[in-house]
C-alpha cells in the first residue's frame, strides 16, 4: 500500500471559504436526504395549500382581516408552517443527533471546528425554507390567483425576521435538550401550540381577544401579524417586528451561553 | 531527535472520578509511540487532553511546541485524530466525507488515494450508517490522515476489526510512519503494541507505570525467570532454594518449577550437573509483553 505517498495534491490549497461552502452544500444534501424537512416542511404544506386552493368556501373574505380570504391567509400560515418544521423539528433533531453521535466532537479535531457545522445546518435550513417560500408563493399565485404581498419589502423583512426567530428557537431547543430524542420531542410538542397561534386551525382575527393578545407575543403569531400587514400593503408595524427580533436575539444568546458540545 | 509531544504531570478528573492521576511522557519525532493499558486506565482521557479536546486540571502539554487549547487553529492542521467515539452523519457517503474533510485542510492528502489504500473504494457511494464496523474504522483512520498531519493520534485503532483487517491496518500504519508521520497509538492489544510500537507507555489507574521499548519492558519483567524441568533422580529442594539466584521453588507432579533472577538458569544447571541429575523436559519461560504488563501493573489486560 502506498497510502501515504499521496501528499501534495494537484489542487490549490483549499481556502476556508471553500470549506464553509462545501459544508453548507453537504448539510443541505443531508437535510434533503433526511426527508423530515422536505416531506413535513415542504411537501406537507404544499399539498395542504393545493387542497385548500380548490375549496370554494375558503374564498370568502375573513371578517376583520382587511378583505383577505381564508385561502389568502393560509398562504402565510403555511409559509410559517414550513419555517417551524424546518427550524424547530428538523434542525434540533439533526444537531442534537450530531452531538450525541460525536459528529461535533470529530469536527472539533479539524481546523474548521464544530461551530461551523452549526452554521452550515442553519444555512441549509434557511436555504430550503427560502426555496419553499418562493414555491408556495408561486403555486398560490399562478395556480390559485393569490396576489403577492402588496408590500414586498415589508414581507421580505418579516420573513427574514421570522426565520431568524424560529431558527434561534430551534438552536435553543438543541442547546437545552439532552439528546436527539428529547430534541425531537420538544420541537414537536412546541410546534402545535405555536402553529395554533399562527392561525393554522382558526384565523387569529377570529380568536377571542385574550388568545389574540397571546398570539401576538408568540414567534409564529407575531410572524403572522407581520405577514398579514405586508399582504394588505402596509409596512408591518413595530410590535410584531420587535417581537420577532427579540426572539431571534434572546434565543440565540441563551443558546450560545448554554450550548453543550458533547 | 526532537520531542513532538511533551506531557508533564497531566491530571484530569471528571465530576466524580479521577481519570488521569499523573501522566508524563515524551514522544519523539517519527516514532510510533504506544499507550497501552486496560480499559478505564485513562488512555482516552490522556490523548483527548493532548488533542486539546479536554481541559486538563493540572499539567503541561505541548504538541509540536503548541499549546493544544490555545493554539487550536495551528494544532488541528498538524495533528490528525482518530477518536474512539466520533461518528459521521448517517447519510454522508464515504467519498463525500473524505472530500469534505480534505477541504478543511490547507495541504490535504489525496483523498481518493487514501480511500483506495484503505480498501474503501468500492464503498465510495455508501452512506456512513450502512458501513460495517471495520469499514467505519478504516474511514475514521482515513479522516485522521486526510489533512496530511505531522502527528496522528489513533485511539483503539483496530478494536472491532477482524484479524485480517487488523493486519492490513498495521501495514497501513507502518506506511504512514514511513511517510514521516509521528504516531501515538492507543491500544489494549498486546500483539499490536509489540508489532508496531517503537516505545510504549504502560498506563494503569491513571498513572504511567513504565515507558520503554517492547523488548525493554519484557526485559524488565524477566527479572523473575521461570525454569521448569523434571529431574531424572529425586532432588532435595534445599539444593536449589539455597542458591542466592533462586527465589522460589514449587512442584507440580514430577515437575519442579524454579523462579529466580537472570542468572538462575546457570546456577540451577550447575547444581544439577554436580549432583548428576539430568533436567528432563527443561523449559525456560520467556516473559512476554503480556506478562511484563501483568508484572509491572499487577493487573491484567482484559481483551474485549
Ligand atoms: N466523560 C466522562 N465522564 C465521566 N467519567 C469518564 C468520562 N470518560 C471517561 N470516564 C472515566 O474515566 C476513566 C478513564 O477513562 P478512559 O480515559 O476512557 O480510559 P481508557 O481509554 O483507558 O479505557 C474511566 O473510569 C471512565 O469511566
Ligand atoms: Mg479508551
Amino acid at each position: 500500500m502506498s497510502v501515504l505517498n499521496t501528499a501534495a495534491p494537484a489542487a490549490a490549497p483549499a481556502a476556508s471559504g471553500s470549506a464553509t461552502w462545501r459544508l453548507i452544500k453537504a448539510e443541505s444534501r443531508l437535510s434533503i436526504r433526511d426527508k423530515v424537512g422536505p416531506l413535513w416542511g415542504v411537501g406537507c404544506p404544499l399539498i395542504v395549500l393545493i387542497i385548500l386552493g380548490v375549496v370554494p368556501a375558503l374564498r370568502e373574505p375573513v371578517e376583520a382581516a382587511g378583505g383577505l380570504t381564508y385561502f389568502d391567509l393560509y398562504v402565510p400560515v403555511l409559509i410559517l408552517f414550513n419555517l417551524a418544521i424546518l427550524a424547530m423539528t428538523a434542525l434540533p433533531t439533526t444537531l442534537a443527533g450530531y452531538r450525541e453521535n460525536g459528529v461535533l466532537r470529530r469536527m472539533q479535531t479539524t481546523p474548521i471546528g464544530p461551530a461551523r457545522v452549526l452554521s452550515a445546518q442553519l444555512a441549509a435550513n434557511f436555504a430550503i425554507a427560502l426555496v419553499a417560500t418562493v414555491l408556495f408563493l408561486a403555486v398560490a399565485g399562478l395556480g390559485f390567483g393569490v396576489d403577492l404581498p402588496r408590500h414586498p419589502v415589508g414581507f421580505i423583512l418579516s420573513w427574514l425576521l421570522a426565520s431568524a426567530a424560529l431558527l434561534a428557537v430551534g438552536l435553543l431547543i438543541t442547546a437545552l435538550s439532552p439528546g436527539r430524542g428529547a430534541a425531537t420531542a420538544i420541537g414537536t410538542v412546541l410546534f402545535f401550540p405555536m402553529m395554533f397561534f399562527a392561525g393554522l386551525w382558526v384565523p387569529v382575527a377570529q380568536m377571542p381577544e385574550m388568545l389574540q393578545t397571546i398570539s401576538h407575543y408568540t414567534p409564529l403569531g407575531a410572524g403572522m401579524q407581520a405577514f398579514q400587514e405586508a399582504y394588505l400593503g402596509h409596512f408591518p408595524s413595530a410590535a410584531p417586528l420587535l417581537t420577532l427580533a427579540a426572539y431571534a436575539a434572546g434565543c440565540t444568546i441563551i443558546a450560545i451561553r448554554w450550548f453543550r458540545w458533547e | 531527535m526532537p520531542a513532538v509531544i511533551e506531557v508533564r504531570n497531566l491530571h484530569k478528573r471528571y465530576a466524580d472520578k479521577v481519570a488521569v492521576e499523573d501522566v508524563s511522557l515524551t514522544v519523539q519525532e517519527g516514532e510510533i509511540f504506544g499507550i497501552l493499558g486496560p480499559n478505564g486506565a485513562g488512555k482516552t482521557t490522556s490523548v483527548e487532553c493532548i488533542a486539546g479536546l479536554r481541559t486538563p486540571d493540572r499539567g503541561e502539554i505541548k504538541v509540536c511546541g503548541l499549546n493544544p487549547l490555545r493554539d487550536r487553529a495551528e494544532l488541528t492542521r498538524r495533528l490528525g485524530v482518530q477518536l474512539q467515539a466520533g461518528q459521521l452523519p448517517d447519510r454522508l457517503q464515504v467519498a463525500e466525507a473524505l472530500e469534505l474533510y480534505a477541504s478543511f485542510y490547507p495541504e490535504p492528502a489525496d483523498w481518493r488515494a487514501l480511500m483506495h489504500g484503505l480498501g474503501l473504494a468500492d464503498k465510495a457511494r455508501t452512506a456512513y450508517a450502512k458501513l460495517s464496523g471495520g469499514q467505519k474504522q478504516r474511514l475514521s483512520i482515513a479522516l485522521a490522515l486526510v489533512g496530511n498531519p505531522k502527528v496522528a493520534i489513533l485511539d483503539e485503532l483496530t478494536t472491532g476489526l477482524d484479524p485480517q483487517a487488523r493486519r492490513e491496518t498495521w501495514e497501513l500504519i507502518e506506511n504512514v510512519r514511513a511517510g514521516g508521520v509521528t504516531i501515538v497509538l492507543v491500544t489494549h492489544f498486546m500483539e499490536e503494541a509489540e508489532r508496531l510500537c517503537d516505545r510504549l507507555a504502560l498506563i494503569d489507574g491513571g498513572r504511567v507505570v513504565a515507558v520503554d521499548t517492547p523488548a525493554g519492558l519484557t526485559e524488565r519483567a524477566r527479572i523473575e525467570q521461570r525454569i521448569q524441568f523434571r529431574p531424572s533422580r529425586p532432588l532435595a529442594d534445599h539444593l536449589l532454594t539455597g542458591l542466592p539466584e533462586v527465589s522460589g521453588l514449587t512442584r507440580r507432579g514430577e515437575l519442579v518449577i524454579v523462579s529466580g533472577n537472570d542468572n538462575a538458569l546457570n546456577a540451577v544447571t550447575a547444581v544439577l550437573a554436580r549432583n548428576r541429575i539430568v533436567a528432563e523436559r527443561l523449559r525456560v519461560e520467556q516473559a512476554s509483553l503480556e506478562e511484563a504488563f501483568v508484572q509491572l501493573t499487577g493487573g491484567r489486560l482484559d481483551s474485549r
